[in-house]
């Protein structure tokens, strides 16, 4: 199971990874937000990987450790307000620009200035 | 702290003149030169005791960590050096007003000046290396703002370039020069640097740290070949060069020399570095001094011969050679400056420093000739005056020098050698200004310059005339605890006018006669210097300069190319070289913790987010699709998390989940449904390499994690989760409880999320697509009267669902985050299903101030438990026997979990609702800035 779930993580960084390589806003984004879902994954499993011993009090003999799972807890919400926040970057960068693309082809960043 | 004090003064003094400005050049220069006035005031008064041998010192801690402490010390080698800075330095203060134009603006001259001034008091007085070099570079620093002084000419501005690059660099180099040292002595206390200097001088790092300490003082003193620049510093005003390139700032370097000379001298090394650049300089300056036809570029090189001299003096280091060090260092100083007031004179009244135009002056200038030749002759060294004295010295011992073995006899031939020239040019120097025909070529009629502009001159000349005659009045006194300090062995100073006829004696008399002879026979050495091309220093420095500076602009232009993407993968790529050689440390991949089994359900699971993965990546460019696998990845995750006894970050991730898709699904609105292809084959080659090595990286370094034994902090949390916080749900208390105030944090920042994203929308013009991709107008019913009925039925159902959740989330998987949660997406289903007007309509609430209310129950509940005596967020609960629903646990943990769910629903609705808004008229308005 753990080689399964190592891999499991292993994918979606890979995919997530090259999604960020992507030269638009829209697919990086995507990217950003899969690449916290591996993020969250293999900080969950630092608590190793338990099955049917969830950490309330008197419903298992034993408990997983539950510190991970609170660190995760606020790492999904803060990953959602990052992801929300990029997105709306993206469509407001498209606003005003009219292109969605990340690189800065833009002519004006001459010798001369430098 | 009377040192201190004369320190410190010059750079209080600097900020007068600019406080002044207004006031006029006369009080500005009263002021600066009664500050200098004092400080040479209080110097008197500590000179007697360093004058008696004792040393007052000043110590302050600055920065022990590093070893830099404000320590002074005023020893014999200070005190000549600060008397010549004081003493010459007011001398220049009175020159300078009267040189000095009204269109100048002397407000800034004189802050300049003072603050040179007490830049170079620092290095003389600095009993702590870190202390030295850090006034080394004030001075670099005050000296490019001198020399640039009057900004408008392009010559000034060059030669304060060159001089700032060429002594700022050598700085650095004495830094590390120092650096080492320190470390080898154990402080950077001169003192405890001294009483090692056995120790540095054998250890194997010696030699750099000499090198680079003597690149410092010879790029400082303006030393062969770094001589260069200071004929280019000539382009300041006179006072300037007559301050800083005669007594002070070009004598830094060899102060350093003689400051370290015990440290770091008497060695093969020191000796044969030291006295052989000496002697090049001396003669190389020597030779072209007399080429030049500008004066102040002639006393330019003369100044470069005569520091080159002290070098030699400073690298033969015996006694007498340092005594003879010395004693040059305090006559050049009157000699030259003066000589320097004298061209600025001419200058002044002639309106040229051209010795090709200038001639016949004796006429109209008789006072300033009479100075002219007095303080010429002590340059030349005439005997009767003080040049004289320390060039007989000299003389001497290059005579009596036997470090070269049997070819020491060259040392004092070319010594010999560059005395003639030094004697010629300074015939030159008076001959070509005051005698030599009739003033023919100049423009105005020259007269005196006022007697204050010359009063300066008369002091220095009547100390050179002084000195010359009855030597042994004051110099001994003065320069015997300064000769004391550093001569290796002990020397009792003693001069005479009168030696005998010997070997020096008849130096001095070849020095003289052949020089006047090289003077007559000028003519015949003009013409034979003129057939080498000589190349401008300027020109080779400005190439180097301008070549450096396209290098590194084809190296800015080649990493800063303006993609992003590739600012990516360097990142990425580095990060895996980072990683790489710390995983290989890893003996073993699969630890010794038991596995799980693989049941046929999460194998499938896994499969599902695998593929599910892979195409969203794959079929990134039709965007829709993606967002769907991605969301399919996302529930799959929520599963995961279920599986392994999370349920409170299954129920988060899904309610997260179902918001976020919809948030992207409502940006893709807006934004173009297809991605052009774009990348190049090699970029994606290139691209699924990094992230395959990416992906192998982190998955492996999660396989060696899981299957290494666990050991955690958390059994605390376990055991006092229900006795300690009053609730069984471990997670929610760690959340609302023990880690409280990490809760406070995220919720603060997912409410300043929200508010970036409320001021990016303002006054945004998204693109708004009227049909979809395919072409295809939308539909034209905007909202469906079956998805409206369900909606409607389902928020009363969700939100009683929500305080559910809420209200158990101490005990059972819950908690103010979903709840928020789930309250946020029952309103956006509203939003949705019946549009932003209805909603608007029935519920106008304003979530800004949701948000912030929310952050605020949660702080003022924490600060709540001050009131008690408590730490901040200490939780307190009781019992309570409701009727019907029987015992029921209250926390104050339950109020800090209400601010949670106020920002989450706040903080949420904020962002979707108002991007929502975008796709009707009612679009936010900026609302102030």
């Amino acid at each position: 199971m753990e080689a399964l779930y190592a891999i499991t993580v292993g994918m979606l960084t890979a995919c997530s990874v090259y999604l960020i390589l992507r030269g638009r806003s829209f697919p990086i984004v995507i990217g950003i937000t899969m690449l916290s879902y591996a993020v969250n994954l293999f900080l969950f499993s630092t608590g190793r990987l338990v099955i049917n011993q969830i950490p309330i009090i008197g419903a298992a003999d034993q408990y997983t450790d539950p510190l991970p799972q609170a660190l995760v807890l606020t790492a999904i919400v803060i990953g959602f307000a990052m992801t929300a926040y990029s997105i709306i970057l993206a469509v407001r960068v498209r606003g005003e620009w009219g292109s969605d693309e990340v690189n800065d082809t833009s002519p004006n960043d001459g010798e001369g200035n430098r | 702290m009377t040192l201190a004090a004369i320190v410190l003064l010059p750079f209080i003094g600097a900020s007068i003149p600019l406080i002044l400005r207004q006031r006029g050049r006369a009080s500005i220069s009263v002021a600066s030169a009664s500050v200098t006035l004092v400080a040479l005031v209080l110097l008197a008064t500590l000179a007697m005791q360093t004058l008696n041998g004792a040393v007052p010192s000043f110590f302050l801690n600055w920065l022990p960590n590093i070893g830099l402490d404000f320590s002074l010390r005023l020893d014999g080698l200070s005190l000549l050096f600060a008397t010549l800075i004081l003493g010459i330095g007011l001398l220049i203060i009175i020159y300078a007003h009267y040189y000095l134009s009204a269109k100048d603006d002397s407000a800034k001259f004189f802050a300049s000046l003072m603050l040179f001034m007490g830049s170079m008091l620092g290095i003389v007085t600095a009993n702590n290396l870190i202390l030295l070099w850090l006034f080394w570079e004030l001075t670099s620093i005050s000296s490019f703002l001198l020399i640039g002084f009057w900004s408008h000419q392009s010559t000034a501005r060059r030669g304060a370039r060159m001089a700032l690059a060429i002594t700022g660099g050598g700085g650095l180099a004495l830094l590390a020069g120092i650096l080492l040292i320190g470390n080898i002595a154990g402080s950077y206390e001169l003192d405890q640097v001294i009483a090692a200097a056995d120790q540095i001088r054998a250890h194997s790092l010696y030699l750099p740290a000499l090198l680079l300490v003597l690149l410092g003082a010879f790029t400082k003193s303006a030393q062969f070949p770094f001589q260069f620049w200071l004929p280019h510093a000539m382009a300041a005003p006179t006072p300037v060069s007559a301050y800083l390139h005669s007594a002070t700032m070009v004598k830094a370097g060899i102060f350093l020399l003689a400051r370290l000379f015990p440290v770091l001298g008497g060695t093969h090394e020191w000796f044969t570095i030291v006295t052989l650049t000496g002697l090049a300089t001396m003669l190389f300056g020597a030779y072209f001094a007399l080429f030049k036809s500008d004066l102040k570029g002639l006393l330019a090189f003369s100044t470069i011969s005569h520091l080159g001299l002290i070098t030699m003096l400073l690298g033969l280091g015996t006694s007498g050679a340092i005594f003879a060090a010395l004693f040059h260092i305090l006559n050049h100083a009157t000699f030259k400056a003066g000589l320097f007031m004298i061209a600025g004179i001419i200058d002044h009244e002639t309106g040229t420093r051209d010795m090709r135009k200038l001639s016949g002056l004796r006429k109209f200038m008789p006072v300033t000739m009479v100075l002219a030749i007095i303080t010429s002759a002590a340059m030349a060294g005439v005997p009767l005056f003080n040049g004289f004295l320390s060039k007989e010295l000299m003389f001497m011992e290059s005579y009596e020098q036997q470090l070269f073995g049997a070819l020491s006899w060259f040392v004092p031939v070319l010594v010999t050698l560059g005395a003639m020239l030094s004697v010629a040019y300074s015939i030159r120097f008076v001959h070509d200004v005051f005698f030599d025909g009739e003033p023919v070529k100049l423009t105005v009629t020259p007269h005196e310059p006022p007697l204050m502009m010359r009063v300066p001159v008369i002091i220095l000349a009547a100390l050179c005339v002084l000195v010359g005659l009855l030597p042994m009045l004051f110099v001994p006194n003065f320069l015997q605890p300064a000769v004391d300090l550093l001569a290796p062995s002990p020397l009792t100073i003693k001069i005479a006018l009168w030696h005998g006829f010997n070997i020096p004696l008849l130096m001095s008399v070849l020095a003289l006669v052949g020089g006047a002879a090289i003077y007559i026979q000028r003519a015949e050495l003009f013409s034979f210097n003129r057939q080498f091309d000589h190349r401008d220093a300027k020109e080779t420095f400005a190439y180097i300069v301008s070549s450096v500076t396209a290098f590194s602009d084809r190296l800015i232009q080649r990493i800063e190319t303006g993609s992003l993407q590739r600012y990516m993968a360097a990142l990425l790529l580095l990060c895996i070289l980072f990683v790489i050689p710390e995983l290989a440390k890893i003996d073993a991949l699969t630890g010794t913790r038991a596995q799980l089994p693989i049941d046929s359900v999460s194998l499938v699971g896994a499969i599902i987010i695998i593929l599910t993965a892979i195409g969203t990546a794959a079929f990134h460019h039709m965007r829709l699709t993606s967002l769907m696998m991605l969301s399919v990845v996302g529930l799959m995750v929520s599963l995961v998390f279920i599986h392994f006894s999370a349920p409170d970050l299954a129920m988060t991730q899904l309610v997260v989940e179902v918001v976020s898709i919809i948030l992207m699904i409502l940006a893709l609105f807006f934004m173009p449904q297809k991605t052009p292809k774009a990348s190049s084959g090699r970029r994606v080659a290139r691209d699924v390499l990094l992230a395959g090595f990416i992906g192998g990286i982190v998955g492996t370094l999660n396989y060696a994690l899981l299957t290494r034994p666990l050991s955690s902090i958390s059994d605390f949390f376990l055991v006092n989760a229900k006795p300690g916080g009053g609730g069984t749900n471990v997670v929610n208390v760690i959340l609302v409880d023990f880690r409280g105030f990490d809760t406070l944090g995220e919720i603060t920042v997912l409410a300043i999320a929200a508010a970036g994203i409320h001021k990016l929308l303002n006054n945004l013009r998204p693109f708004m697509p009227s049909s979809d991709i395919d072409g295809r107008p939308w539909h034209r019913v905007k909202h469906p009267l079956l998805v409206q009925t369900v909606a409607q039925a389902l928020l009363p159902l969700a939100l009683m669902v929500s305080a559910y959740i809420f209200l158990r989330g101490h005990n059972l998987p819950g908690g103010g985050f979903i709840a928020g949660l789930i309250t946020s997406a029952a309103m956006i289903l509203q939003y949705m299903a019946n549009g932003v007007d209805w909603v608007k309509h029935r519920f106008d609430y304003n979530y800004q101030t949701l948000a912030s209310v929310g952050v605020m129950i949660a702080l003022f509940t924490g600060i709540g438990s001050w009131f008690f005596g408590a730490n901040f967020l200490t939780s307190w609960f009781t019992y309570l026997d409701w009727p019907v629903v029987g015992k029921f646990e209250i926390a104050t943990a339950i109020l800090f979990d209400l601010g949670v769910y106020l920002t989450v629903i706040g903080a949420t609705l904020m962002i979707l609702a108002n991007f929502g808004q975008m796709t009707t008229r009612h679009r936010p308005r900026q609302e102030g800035n």
